[in-house]
């Protein structure tokens, strides 16, 4: 205590006579005088990536991306005069110990915000540790949507800026009216299948023909699902794949696909969870065709593009890492992150969550994102075809940005709800039916 | 010169079926408009232009490139550039490939099997027949037509036979008899491909699209039949990867006894000496390529060998009868190999390239059978069978079995037993490495590699019956055909769980597994 005294003796009269104004108001004394003794040091970023396990694989690249941006930004001067400091803990692909570790980030080492997350079970994990304790996490893989937090940004795709935009695809340019739904079994291809086959049926589609089908994580033998699917594509209607296999079981399913001799010109495969980074294990000549839907491709061509794979490969000493969309989604969610705080002029959570709805960045494919009201992120879409050297050619773009739809307007118990953190309305989950809030964050049963 | 020019013309028109008077618009291929690159390929399809089966083969092959002044050119495969329209040889700086999009791969496909219907390879003729059959090409009928009647080969005469009838049902212009013949011509040849052309006749006469019914179920009824062999393939397949895995277990935990939980490490590295075997040889020697499998299986046996010599040595021979403390042990060990993998060779998968003759399918009856699967199940009963004959045959092998089955008489007739111990070791997990070897071949070359296998071993051994390596091969292939019998119908989380509780039931019946070891090595 003696040495927060101390710092308000040294910190001159304005802020101090600021400070009893607010204290006066608030009845916080204490609270702004900590405020003011944690403003000399460096600002703490949390990263709460997997660096061990199952998704390392994915992960340890999100990791190194965020060291860049905030050696970027130290380079650059700071955030409001201070140095950033990354800190980085390891929930190794554990769901619960997620949860631990992203205590640990917020009330131990007190970081202003925190990156990080890949699985929806992992970011289910952390949520309510991040509305207790008033966190901020900025969560940047495509998910199923179904949650609005006031605590979270998702800066990756909602189904609609990418599972819905990929099947209208397919339906309008292949002709496509049967699908088999193939996924890992876990909650982010059971909610998105249980979306597309609500669309699907709303389109007209038959349940006779839609097929689908879960797989543990890591699967590895494809042989009799793929078989499967063949002879499901052979009812005589143009059949296509949508995959939410998650992970590097994608590997071994792609090979048997090849092997098979499942080309794309016949049963086209779409993926939401496929990127460059998983094609990098795996000789791509037979998969030229099959498709991929993102917001974000390495080979796009886009100034900006060019010089953040420059910087990253400066960045890593490797000319040869790839770059992928969840990548894109952490340059866009750190950049706001840093625009709300200086808009804010400080990193305590409550102001910075209020100031960073509006703000808006660019994002790497050459136009402008915005933070929505709803806690998510205005995107293209886009859908690649796969290449033979691993990259994907972009056969189809959205003309403009896409906004977020976070409840589904395809699921019965979604259909009336909307998410808008601004006040008065500051509420997650609003029933627009009845106008009432359905409270938390989670999804009302 | 005008009359040579005339008699040329002459001469193009018949060969063209229907010559168009204007040039044929090559432009067109270079834009990025997807839907007119597709016409364009359809335009040039039927073109009779003499230079347009270059042109698109060349765009199939990636090989059409466009300058910055939207000059087509084509990339030859010897790094020779020639402009695509006059076949003339150029020079031109700031080519670009020409992206495609799957609709323009179809179109480009059906205008292929037309144009190549004359080729004078039979493999050619046949594929492009195929083409026309999976496009239903209208456009091609007349070229069929004249392609049957030239046609000497038996093979391909049936092939566009059948791509004749698919073309003769998609016409609108054919008669009842004609689409009658050719239903019957698609339902002989029997396969999913006709099934799938046959569900999907629409706007047929009502007879027409009758019998194209019957041929649907007929069709759908043999196949079923197929389906089951091709379970049982499946089966097989899973069946021997389990042994590969499994085999090297069987002589550490079931000869030994020793629980090795870093036993799936071996197999993760045998996988990577695969990898930096391939590497080496892209580096170096790239035409050994082919062989780059079999250099790299003795060299993961002697690797994965030595690994596993150093862990006896180092580490288990002081725990020998103390099974908890080996299975800590070991387990400690094998995250501290995952994690030097890690360290050595970072988080993310390994490409591992399939050589050429181990990719693809072929067809046996109705049964597709991959074969990279078709070497795995080969690759194991030849791993398979060379254990037993160490085991049985070598001087070694003896020594072995003589150590497990009473330590101490086989100590007093002068083997020396730690050596024994150490080498039996080395040889279960240089089967392990081998292993890896194949199973890089269909899974990701990552540091988790092994932990998948780990658990599938041991259950395969202990199913088998422990100490029988007979039990364990035929352990291995029960689980795999019930897995892959069980996976269609509960889905392949369901099938897992219900083929682990009928293990775990038939081991509370029958405790030592399928073939327990009787006599006096069983109280050993």
């Amino acid at each position: 205590m003696s040495s927060d005294r101390f710092m308000l003796d040294r910190r001159g009269f304005g802020r101090l006579g600021m400070g009893l104004a607010a204290a006066a108001g608030l009845g916080a004394f204490p609270r702004i005088i900590r405020a003011a003794a944690a403003e000399t040091g460096p600002i703490k970023v949390g990263i709460l990536h997997s660096l061990s396990g199952t998704m390392a694989i994915s992960e340890t690249t999100l990791k190194d991306v965020m060291l860049m941006l905030i050696a970027d930004q130290n380079a650059k001067g700071g955030l409001l005069g201070r140095k950033l400091e990354a800190v980085v803990v390891d929930p190794a692909s554990n769901w619960p110990l997620f949860a631990e570790k992203a205590r640990r980030l917020i009330s131990q080492d007190k970081c202003a915000a925190v990156f990080g997350c890949w699985t929806s079970v992992s970011r289910k994990s952390v949520l309510p540790v991040f509305e207790e304790l008033n966190g901020i996490l900025f969560y940047p893989v495509q998910y199923e949507g179904q949650e609005c937090s006031r605590n979270i940004f998702y800066t990756g795709a909602a189904p609609n800026q990418q599972a819905i935009p990929a099947v209208d695809y397919l339906m309008r340019e292949e002709k496509v009216q049967r699908w088999v739904l193939a996924g890992t079994d876990y909650v982010y291809p059971r909610t998105t299948n249980q979306i597309l086959e609500a669309y699907l049926k709303l389109k007209g589609v038959q349940p006779a023909d839609i097929l689908i089908n879960y797989t543990p994580f890591g699967h590895s033998d494809w042989q009799n699902i793929v078989a499967q699917i063949k002879q499901f594509g052979s009812a005589g209607k143009k059949t296509a794949v949508v995959s939410t296999i998650n992970g590097d079981a994608n590997v071994p399913f792609y090979k048997e696909l090849g092997n098979q001799g499942i080309k794309a010109t016949d049963i086209p495969v779409v993926a939401f969870s496929v990127g460059e980074e998983e094609l990098a294990g795996i000789d791509t000549k037979p998969l030229v065709g099959h498709l991929a839907a993102w917001n974000y491709f390495e080979s796009v061509d886009s100034p900006i593009n060019k010089a953040f794979i420059e910087k990253w490969h400066a960045f890593t000493k490797n000319p040869k890492r790839t770059t992928n969309d969840p990548m894109e989604a952490h340059y866009i969610g750190f950049n706001m992150w840093v625009k709300a705080v200086e808009k804010a002029a400080a990193t305590d959570p409550d102001p910075v969550i209020d100031a960073a709805i509006g703000v808006t960045v660019p994002n790497l494919s050459g136009g402008l994102s915005a933070m929505m009201p709803n806690h998510h992120v205005t995107k293209p879409v886009l859908i690649g075809e796969v290449q033979d050297d691993g990259q994907f050619n972009v056969v189809w773009q959205t003309p403009g940005l896409v906004v977020a739809q976070e409840w589904s307007p395809y699921v019965a118990e979604t259909r009336d709800l909307i998410g808008d953190w601004r006040a008065p309305l500051s509420c997650g989950n609003l029933n627009v039916k009845t106008g009432k809030c359905g409270g938390g964050a989670r999804r009302p049963t | 010169m005008l009359r040579l020019l005339v008699v040329l013309c002459a001469l193009l028109v018949p060969l063209a079926g229907r010559a168009q008077p204007e040039a044929p618009d090559y432009a067109a291929l270079a834009g990025h408009d997807y839907e007119a690159m597709r016409a364009a390929v359809e335009r040039l399809g039927t073109s009779g232009d003499p230079r347009a089966a270059t042109v698109l083969g060349a765009l199939q092959a990636g090989r059409l490139v466009v300058a910055p002044d939207h000059a087509l050119y084509i990339r030859n495969p010897d790094g020779s550039v020639v402009e695509a329209v006059s076949g003339k040889l150029a020079e031109a700086r700031g080519l670009k490939e020409i992206r495609l999009n799957n609709a323009v791969r179809r179109a480009l496909d059906a205008a292929l099997g037309g144009l190549r219907l004359f080729s004078p390879d039979p493999g050619d003729r046949a594929a492009a027949a195929e083409a026309v059959f999976r496009n239903r090409d209208v456009g091609a009928l007349p070229a069929l037509d004249r392609a049957l009647a030239k046609e000497r080969d038996a093979g391909v005469r049936q092939v566009m036979a059948e791509a004749r009838a698919a073309a003769i049902l998609a016409s609108p212009g054919s008669s009842e008899s004609e689409r009658f013949a050719a239903v019957a011509t698609i339902r002989a040849r029997g396969d999913l491909e006709a099934s799938s052309l046959l569900a999907s006749l629409t706007g047929q006469p009502p007879a027409v699209a009758a019998a194209a019914h019957a041929g649907v179920v007929a069709i759908q009824r043999v196949l079923q039949l197929w389906d089951i062999l091709e379970g049982v393939f499946y089966g097989l397949s899973l069946g021997s990867v389990l042994l590969l895995a499994a085999a090297g277990l069987a002589i550490t935990f079931g000869v030994m006894g020793v629980i090795n939980m870093a036993h799936g490490e071996m197999v993760m590295l045998g996988a990577y000496v695969t990898f930096v075997v391939q590497e080496t040889i892209r580096a170096n020697a790239p035409q050994l390529f082919g062989a780059s499998l079999l250099i790299a299986v003795p060299l993961a046996f002697l690797f994965a060998g030595a690994i596993g010599i150093a862990i006896e040595r180092g580490l288990i021979r002081f725990l020998y009868g103390r099974p908890l403390e080996t299975l800590l042990a070991t387990w400690g060990l094998s995250l501290i190999l995952q994690q030097a993998v890690r360290s050595i060779f970072g988080p993310t998968n390994q490409a591992v390239s399939t050589p050429d003759w181990m990719s693809g399918a072929g067809m046996l009856g109705g049964l597709t059978i991959t074969y990279n699967r078709l070497a795995i199940i080969v690759f194991a009963v030849l791993v398979f069978a060379g254990l037993i004959a160490v085991l049985r045959a070598t001087p070694l092998g003896l020594q072995m079995r003589a150590v497990t089955q009473n330590r101490r008489m086989a100590a007093a007739m002068g083997i020396r037993t730690p050596r024994i111990d150490a080498l039996t070791f080395g040889l279960g997990s240089g089967i392990a490495g081998m292993a890896g070897v194949a199973l890089s071949q269909i899974d990701n070359v990552s540091p988790n590699l092994g932990q998948g296998y780990i658990v599938d071993s041991f259950l395969v051994v202990v199913f088998g019956g422990v100490g029988n390596l007979w039990g364990t091969a035929l352990g291995a292939l029960t689980l795999g055909i019930v897995n892959k019998f069980l996976e269609p119908v509960a889905g392949a989380v369901l099938g897992k769980i219900v083929v682990l509780v009928l293990v775990i039931l038939f081991i509370q019946r029958f405790p030592r597994g399928m073939f327990p070891l009787r006599g006096r090595a069983a109280e050993a």
